[in-house]
């Protein structure tokens, strides 16, 4: 500052010029490391992706190579009720069908929860989910994406006797005895999640529903 | 020299902004149930603190009054996003779990304060280590509870096993309290006790003295 007394830094010329001039660099700041990361972080998206693709298959090896483990994933296509091609996978050893792997999205309690379920071979069987996108609540719902809660669908059966989508995400612990048929079809909720609870049975039974993948996995009942 | 000394050692110990100034508090309960998350968080808000303490100190002389903590609030979110972005880019599965702590070191008030308190009155210089060292500060802190908390909450530090879990068949069973919020409150309290009773200067003189009242005064 050449003359600090004539400088008038209040003045309302001074006032737009600062705060026109740093939004400016701000913003040339901010969307330029936007779009020179991009490339890196969706390539870091697309391998999560594909990680947790494998991972809901059981394939994930520890320290393996995830572009080398996924190629051995069969890709699929199938064409649900809306007319719309969605990509599934399909795990195999060998020629025998191990599980189908299919997308599954909808909103939870704040934001889209998408992920993956894993079926068995038997289009009943639930062999594991997993969440790769959500915002819902640190510390409470997102613990469905915690491992001790995912183990909990491992072995559920998705469909009633009558062919509709029976599995739910019940409060409290599901009572694991005679008195209770449903027990195949239920998981225990998450504690102070229940709103992101209701939110995974909806999408659940969406996917698995005739809107769904439903009509696809009959074919395999 | 001795001033650059000041600034920069002056926030680990003796004036440190979370036990001192109880500052960054809420960031210091979520990130430390892990070292790596915690010590990304460290590297992030000390990055930030100096850097926005610099940028805002370089133009402090033309920074309107009445506008001054938009201003602050501008730089220092910028440098959150343009950190954000990086740690997205280049440690992705670390950022995942840091969630909305990276973006909240916007209203991190270690941050702002130093704007406040010092970039807007010092030389860049200065600044800049003013930043660095309550950065560190709050680093020296977050570790040390991080690694209590990863150590006997799990066990393991950075990942590898330290003490063998009974789960796995070893000696130690694990401490599920210290993975809970609360524990990293208990453990900031046990430090902010012994640093008052190293550093007697910052304990505070109570606000009210506790008379021992006898019957006979009352009546």
């Amino acid at each position: 500052m050449p003359d600090k007394k004539k400088f008038d830094r209040d003045s309302i010329s001074n006032t737009l010029i600062m705060a026109i001039g740093l939004s400016l660099v701000c913003s040339v700041l901010v969307a330029s490391a936007a779009i020179i990361l991009k490339p890196t972080q969706l390539r870091n998206q697309e391998e999560y992706r594909q990680r947790i693709i494998l991972e809901v298959a059981g394939l994930m090896q520890p320290g393996g190579d995830i572009a080398a483990l996924f190629a051995a994933v069969q890709t699929d296509r199938v064409r649900i009720a809306s007319g719309e091609d969605v990509e599934i996978y399909l795990a195999k050893d060998g020629d025998e069908l191990q599980q189908i792997i299919l997308p599954i999205s909808g909103p939870g309690l704040w934001s889209t929860m998408r992920g993956y379920l894993a079926v068995a071979p038997d289009g009943n069987t639930v062999m594991g989910i997993r969440f790769y996108e959500h915002g819902e609540t640190p510390g409470l719902g997102d613990q469905v994406d915690k491992a001790s809660w995912r183990d909990l669908w491992v072995g559920k059966h998705i469909y009633g006797d009558d062919g509709t989508p029976r599995i739910k995400v019940i409060k409290g612990f599901v009572r694991r005895d005679a008195s209770n048929p449903d027990a195949i079809h239920e998981i225990d909720g998450l504690s102070g999640a229940t709103l992101t609870g209701n939110g995974v049975t909806k999408l659940v039974r969406y996917w698995t529903g005739p809107e769904g993948f439903g009509p696809y996995l009959e074919s395999y009942r | 020299m001795s001033e650059i000394r000041k600034v920069l050692i002056d926030p680990l110990i003796d004036n440190n902004p979370i036990t001192l100034q109880m500052l960054g508090i809420c960031s210091a309960l979520a990130v430390t149930t892990s070292l790596l998350p915690a010590l990304l968080m460290c590297i992030a808000l000390t990055s930030v603190t100096a850097l926005s303490s610099a940028a805002i100190s370089m133009i402090r002389h033309r920074i309107p009054n009445n506008i001054r903590i938009i201003v602050h609030m501008t730089i220092i979110a910028s440098l959150v996003i343009m950190t954000d972005q990086l740690l997205r880019a280049y440690a992705f599965e670390t950022s995942k779990q840091l969630s909305v702590f990276v973006g909240l070191i916007i209203t991190n008030c270690i941050v702002l304060g130093r704007a406040e308190a010092f970039a807007m009155k010092n030389p860049v210089g200065l600044s800049f280590l003013d930043g660095l060292g309550n950065g560190l500060g709050y680093s020296l802190i977050l570790i040390s509870v991080a690694t209590v908390r990863e150590l006997f909450g799990a066990g393991t530090l950075f990942g590898y096993p330290i003490f063998e879990l009974t789960r796995n068949g070893g000696w130690y069973p694990a401490n599920g309290l210290m993975l809970l919020p609360p524990s990293a409150f208990f453990i900031i309290g046990l430090f902010i006790w012994v640093i008052r009773s190293w550093r007697s200067k910052q304990a505070e003189p109570a606000d009210y003295q506790i008379h021992e009242v006898h019957r006979t005064d009352v009546y």
